[in-house]
C-alpha cells in the first residue's frame, strides 16, 4: 500500500481576471500520505484547495479523485466523493453548537427526509442516535467533549480550528484537506494538533496540509510541493525541498529554514 | 433524591399543560362572554396568522432566506379553496381534499418561485420575492379577463364554509344555555392546525433537515462543503415554508367565505415578517407569540379612541394614526433592546442531549 494516487492534479489553471492565481499545477496525492503545501502569501494555495473542492470550477486541467474525473461536479458531491476540507478563514455554523456542527458534517452519510423527520419514523429515530453518537465521538477524538453544548461563536480560536477538523471529518473523508489549521495556535496547541493529526493519518487519513508554519510542515509530512506566484516550484521529501536552490531563493531567501514562515519577499 | 426531584419537576410541567389546555378551551368562551364576539374574531385570526408566521419562520427562521413575498402562497391557498369550494364555478369539492390540496399547490408555487432566486442572498433575494409576491397578487387581480377565473377586484364569494355531508361549520347552535357560533369552531380549527404545525416545525428544526438549513443560514459555501445539496435543501425550505401558507389560505378562505386580491398585499408579508422577527427568528414558540401579539395589540389601541372620550372628553390622537406610531416605535425599541427578539432561540438546547456528560439521557426520568 501506499503508492497508489488518491488525487491527481493535472495542469491545473485559474486566472481572476488578469491575475494568474494558479498556472500548470499539476500534483499526486498518494493514499495514505501526509502531503505538504507551502508558498508565501498569495501564492494560490488555498485557490488550490477552492478548485479541489469545487469552489471554483478550474480555467485549465483536470482532477482525479480515485481515478474519477472531479470536473464538473459540484462542492457537496466532491464531498460525497471523499473530500474534506477545513477553512483558513474559520467558516463554522457560528450560532449552532459544536455539537449540531459536527453533525451537520453527518450530513452526507445519512438519509433522513421531511417525511422520516415528520412521522419521527424508527429509522429516522435510530439514524439520529448515530449521528449523534458519532458526533460525540468526533468531538472527543479532537478533545473538544467539554465544548459540546456550547455555541461555536463561543469556543477559544484553538477549538474552533479543532472543530473544523471534526465537522470535517464527521463527512467520513478519504482525504482530509487542512487550510492553515495551526494559524494563531499556540505553542501547545500547535503540539495537540500535531498529535490529532498524527493520529488520524495513523489510522489510514490521507492528509493535504496547508502550513505557514515551516517546522511543523517538515516534521509532520511525507512530501511537499511548494507554490509561488501560482507555479509548483518544488516537490519531494522535506528534505529535497528544504535543498532546492528555487525554494531558497523565492521562498526562503536566504535565510535558514528552521525560521518561522517568512511573509512576502518584497 | 434526584430522582424524586426530577419526579416533582415533570409533575409541574404536566400540570401546567393542564392548565394551558383548559385555557385555551375555555378562552373563546371567557372572551365571548366578557369582551364580545370580536374578540374571538380577533383570536381566530391571531391562530391564522400564526400559521404564517410559523411557516415564514421556516424559510427565514432556519434557512435565513429573507421572503417578503410570502403572503402569495397564503393567497395561492385562499384561492385553491376559494375557486374549488364556491359557486364561481359551481364546484364544491370536500374541504379535507381541497385543504391539503391547497398546501401542497403553494408548495409547489414555493418551489417555482424559489428555484430562480436560489444565487441570490439578503437583500437582492428580497427584492425579488417582494416582485413575486406582487406578481401573483396582480394576476390574480387581472384574470377575470380573456377568461374569468379569479373574478378580478371583486373577488370570489360565498365560498362554502367546511362542511361535512350535513355538518357545517357556519351554524350556531345552544348547548347548554351556552351559544356555539362559527367563530368557536374555528377557533378550535385553528388551534388544532397550530398545535399540529408546531408539532411539525419543531421536529422538522430538531432534525437533519433543520440542521441543514440553519447551517446553510449561516454559512452557505461552508455547508456545500459539508455535502449539503444546498439548492435542494434551499427550495424544501421554500416548499415547507409555503405549504403552511396554503393550508393558512384555504383555512382563511372557508373562515372569512370571501376573498380578493386585497386581502395579500406587501404589507401583509411584512406584517407576518414582522410576526416572526418580533417573535425571535427560529424559535417556534418566539414566532407563535409575535403572531398572536401583533395581531392582539392593534385591536387593544382600537380602545384609545373610546378612551380618550371618556377621560379627555376629546379624541386627541387619532387611534388608527396611534396604532402605526406606536406600531413603529415597538419595532425599533425592540431592535434596540433585543434585537433576537421577544422570546429568541436558545441554541443548542435544539438538540436533545445532555449538558455536561456524553452519556445519553437517565431512562428513569421518563417514567416519572
Ligand atoms: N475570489 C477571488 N477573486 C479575485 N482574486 C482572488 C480570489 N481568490 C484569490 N484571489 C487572488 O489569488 C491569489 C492567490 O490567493 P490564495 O488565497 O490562493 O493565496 P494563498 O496562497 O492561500 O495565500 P495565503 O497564504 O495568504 O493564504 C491572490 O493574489 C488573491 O488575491
Ligand atoms: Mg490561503
Amino acid at each position: 500500500m501506499g503508492n497508489q494516487s488518491l488525487l491527481e492534479a493535472h495542469h491545473l489553471g485559474k486566472h481572476f481576471g488578469g491575475l494568474r492565481a494558479l498556472n500548470q499545477v499539476s500534483l499526486n496525492i498518494l493514499r495514505g500520505e501526509i502531503f505538504g503545501l507551502i508558498g508565501p502569501n498569495g501564492a494560490g494555495k488555498t485557490t488550490l484547495f477552492n478548485l479541489i473542492t469545487g469552489i471554483y470550477p478550474p480555467d485549465e486541467g483536470t482532477l482525479f479523485f480515485n481515478q474519477q474525473p472531479l470536473n464538473g461536479l459540484k462542492t457537496h458531491q466532491i464531498t460525497r466523493a471523499g473530500i474534506a476540507r477545513t477553512f483558513q478563514n474559520i467558516r463554522l455554523f457560528s450560532q449552532m453548537s459544536a455539537l449540531e456542527n459536527v453533525m451537520v458534517g453527518c450530513h452526507p452519510r445519512t438519509r433522513t427526509g421531511v417525511w422520516g423527520a415528520l412521522f419521527n419514523t424508527a429509522s429516522a429515530r435510530a439514524e439520529e442516535a448515530m449521528i449523534l453518537a458519532r458526533a460525540h465521538a468526533l468531538l472527543k477524538t479532537c478533545g473538544l467533549s467539554q465544548q459540546a453544548q456550547r455555541q461555536a461563536y463561543q469556543l477559544s480560536y484553538g477549538d474552533q480550528r479543532r472543530l473544523e477538523i471534526a465537522r470535517a471529518l464527521a463527512t467520513e473523508p478519504q482525504l482530509l484537506a487542512l487550510d492553515e489549521p495551526a494559524a494563531g495556535l499556540n505553542h501547545t496547541e500547535t503540539e495537540a494538533l500535531k498529535t490529532l493529526l498524527l493520529h488520524l493519518n495513523a489510522q489510514g487519513m490521507t492528509l493535504l496540509l496547508i502550513e505557514h508554519d515551516v517546522k511543523l510542515v517538515m516534521g509532520l509530512c511525507d512530501r511537499m510541493a511548494v507554490l509561488d506566484f501560482g507555479e509548483k516550484i518544488a516537490e519531494g521529501s522535506p528534505r529535497e525541498v528544504r535543498q532546492n536552490p528555487h525554494v531558497i531563493k523565492a521562498y526562503l531567501g536566504t535565510d535558514p529554514i528552521d525560521e518561522p514562515a517568512p511573509v512576502n519577499p518584497s | 433524591m434526584l430522582l424524586v426531584s426530577k419526579c416533582h419537576f415533570l409533575g409541574h410541567k404536566k400540570l401546567l399543560g393542564l392548565i394551558l389546555c383548559i385555557v385555551l378551551f375555555a378562552l373563546p368562551f371567557l372572551l365571548d362572554q366578557y369582551l364580545g364576539r370580536a374578540w374571538v374574531r380577533i383570536i381566530d385570526f391571531a391562530l391564522l396568522f400564526s400559521l404564517l408566521a410559523l411557516g415564514l419562520n421556516i424559510v427565514v427562521g432556519y434557512a435565513g432566506l429573507l421572503d417578503l413575498g410570502y403572503i402569495a402562497f397564503f393567497a395561492v391557498g385562499a384561492y385553491c379553496y376559494g375557486l374549488l369550494c364556491s359557486p364561481q364555478f359551481g364546484l364544491h369539492w370536500p374541504f379535507w381534499f381541497v385543504l391539503p390540496l391547497g398546501a401542497l399547490l403553494a408548495g409547489l408555487f414555493g418551489i417555482v418561485l424559489g428555484a430562480p432566486t436560489l444565487k441570490l442572498r439578503g437583500d437582492y433575494l428580497a427584492i425579488v420575492t417582494l416582485g413575486f409576491g406582487e406578481i401573483i397578487r396582480i394576476f390574480l387581480n387581472n384574470l377575470n379577463h380573456p377568461v374569468n377565473i379569479t373574478n378580478g377586484a371583486q373577488g370570489i364569494t360565498l365560498i362554502d364554509p367546511l362542511q361535512w355531508q350535513s355538518i357545517s361549520l357556519a351554524q350556531t347552535i345552544h348547548w347548554g344555555g351556552i351559544e356555539i357560533a362559527p367563530v368557536h369552531y374555528y377557533y378550535f380549527v385553528f388551534l388544532f392546525c397550530t398545535m399540529f404545525m408546531l408539532v411539525v416545525s419543531s421536529r422538522l428544526e430538531r432534525s437533519r433537515i433543520g440542521r441543514a438549513w440553519m447551517a446553510i443560514r449561516e454559512d452557505e459555501v461552508a455547508a456545500a462543503c459539508m455535502g449539503l445539496n444546498t439548492r435542494n435543501i434551499k427550495l424544501t425550505a421554500f416548499a415547507m415554508g409555503a405549504s403552511f401558507g396554503g393550508l393558512a389560505g384555504g383555512l382563511f378562505a372557508a373562515f372569512q367565505g370571501f376573498i380578493s386580491p386585497e386581502s395579500f398585499t406587501l404589507t401583509d408579508s411584512i406584517m407576518v415578517l414582522c410576526m416572526v422577527v418580533l417573535g425571535g427568528m427560529g424559535h417556534v414558540s418566539g414566532v407563535v407569540l409575535g403572531a398572536i401579539l401583533l395581531s392582539v395589540l392593534p385591536e387593544i389601541l382600537r380602545y384609545a379612541g373610546p378612551l380618550q372620550m371618556t377621560l379627555l372628553h376629546r379624541v386627541w390622537v387619532d387611534p388608527s394614526d396611534l396604532r402605526m406610531l406606536l406600531f413603529g416605535l415597538a419595532l425599533i425599541v425592540m431592535m434596540l433592546l433585543r434585537p433576537k427578539g421577544l422570546w429568541p432561540a436558545k441554541h443548542g438546547a435544539s438538540t436533545n442531549a445532555p449538558s455536561e456528560n456524553t452519556e445519553p439521557p437517565a431512562k428513569n426520568a421518563q417514567h416519572g
